[in-house]
């Protein structure tokens, strides 16, 4: 009787042994949404006091589209009327451009909180019913949209939704109601790949 | 009147670039924070069993709108000098349509997706590529569409202007809504976690 619990207790500290070094690495939650909301809110807030305009994202994927196209067909880009605006007098590089430097901060900002909590590590976001290639197909078929829709928009989430939506904009509130709504009208189609 | 210090020349462009890259830090840091890199926790917003996106970007817009109401209030901030892009409706709707099937579709929006990729997330590359696709792709068919990209021109039209409303109002009214946005938020999350458990 007396090895048996001794046996006993020797696999619940062998369990909680393992329970403890499998918490060691296991990623830390995600923080509380209302203080991240505060602090998004804050660095916003700076953006406009320091710089007198907004954050972004899309932009600065543009200014490296842009630079790929003048690249490889030079002729053609600059008399396109979208590529062109990017390009400018010419004198100065798309890249050496404000949300060319931001975008490459919200990289660095990213991997740093990921480091600190333990959230740096590879994978594919999808639900359980969904293969790797395809979430990827749909991932590139969504970016596509997203590309698309926010050049169309004149900027996406970041750009329009939240920095508008902060200055009160008309048009970008009308934007991130139309985000919603495109969003949830084809989610159901969509429940595949997430749940 | 002392801010946007940029905007009064208190720096160049060239230490504007250092600032961008600092804000971007402070931008990435708080998106990863708020489990903005986690394709499924922004999708889970679309099937109302995690309300993150809409509780993060409500908050961070009513933070932020409060701030620049406030400083610009007492003279500090001169709200003019701010740049608010100009309101093209139809369009704006119609790519905000288009970018909300994306994100439904792609798991990510633009800033997210970059930070997505900071933390190793496949997907996200391959999102990236097609949002760098997407562009180019707009890019090559602006001759086609300028006519409507250039449509229904607003100028530079806020709420207030619109509604006829002052700043304040709009602002109060803004803080309401959101208000009763995180209620319905944190009841639809209890409605669905219990929706769950009886699965």
């Amino acid at each position: 009787m007396t090895a048996l619990t001794h046996i006993l207790s020797k696999v619940k500290l062998h369990v909680s042994d393992n329970e403890h070094t499998h918490s060691h690495v296991e990623a830390k939650p995600y923080s509380n949404p209302y203080y991240v909301g505060f602090g998004l809110g804050l660095v916003l807030l700076a953006a406009f006091v320091i710089m007198g305009r907004g954050l972004g994202a899309s932009g600065a994927v543009s200014s490296v589209v842009t630079v790929g196209v003048n690249a490889v067909a030079p002729e053609h880009a600059q008399s396109n009327g979208y590529f062109s605006s990017y390009i400018g007098d010419g004198t100065v590089s798309p890249l050496k451009d404000w949300l060319v430097f931001e975008v490459l901060g919200v990289i660095f900002g990213g991997f740093l909180s990921g480091m600190l909590a333990g959230r740096v590590k590879g994978g594919v976001e999808k639900g359980p019913r969904v293969k790797t290639r395809t979430r990827f197909i749909f991932a590139f078929i969504g970016g596509t949209l997203m590309g698309f829709g926010a050049k169309l928009a004149r900027g996406c989430t970041s750009g329009q939704a939240l920095t508008g939506g902060a200055l009160l904009g008309l048009g970008s509130w009308a934007f991130m109601l139309a985000v919603f709504a495109g969003g949830y009208a084809v989610a159901y189609f969509m429940r595949r790949q997430w749940t | 009147m002392n801010a946007p210090f940029y905007k009064f020349d208190l720096f160049g462009f060239d230490v504007s670039l250092i600032i961008a890259f600092a804000i971007g830090i402070g931008f990435g840091f708080a998106l990863e924070r708020g489990g903005f890199g986690s394709a499924r926790i922004l999708a889970a917003q679309f099937y109302f069993t995690n309300m993150r996106v809409l509780k993060v970007m409500f908050t961070a817009i009513v933070t932020a709108m409060i701030g620049v109401f406030y400083l610009s209030y007492i003279g500090y901030l001169d709200l003019s000098l701010i740049y608010i892009s100009d309101t093209y409706i139809i369009p704006q709707i119609v790519g905000g349509l288009i970018l909300g099937v994306g994100f439904i579709v792609g798991g990510y929006c633009p800033g997210t997706s970059f930070v997505a990729f900071s933390t190793g997330k496949k997907d996200a590359i391959v999102f990236i590529l097609g949002v760098t696709f997407g562009i180019f792709v707009f890019g090559e068919l602006f001759p086609f569409i300028q006519d409507f990209y250039y449509s229904t021109n607003m100028g530079r039209v806020t709420l207030p202007d619109f509604f006829g409303l002052s700043y304040g109002m709009v602002v109060f009214l803004v803080v309401l809504m959101a208000l009763g946005a995180f209620a319905a938020a944190e009841w639809g999350e209890r409605v669905m976690a219990k929706k769950g458990e009886s699965k």
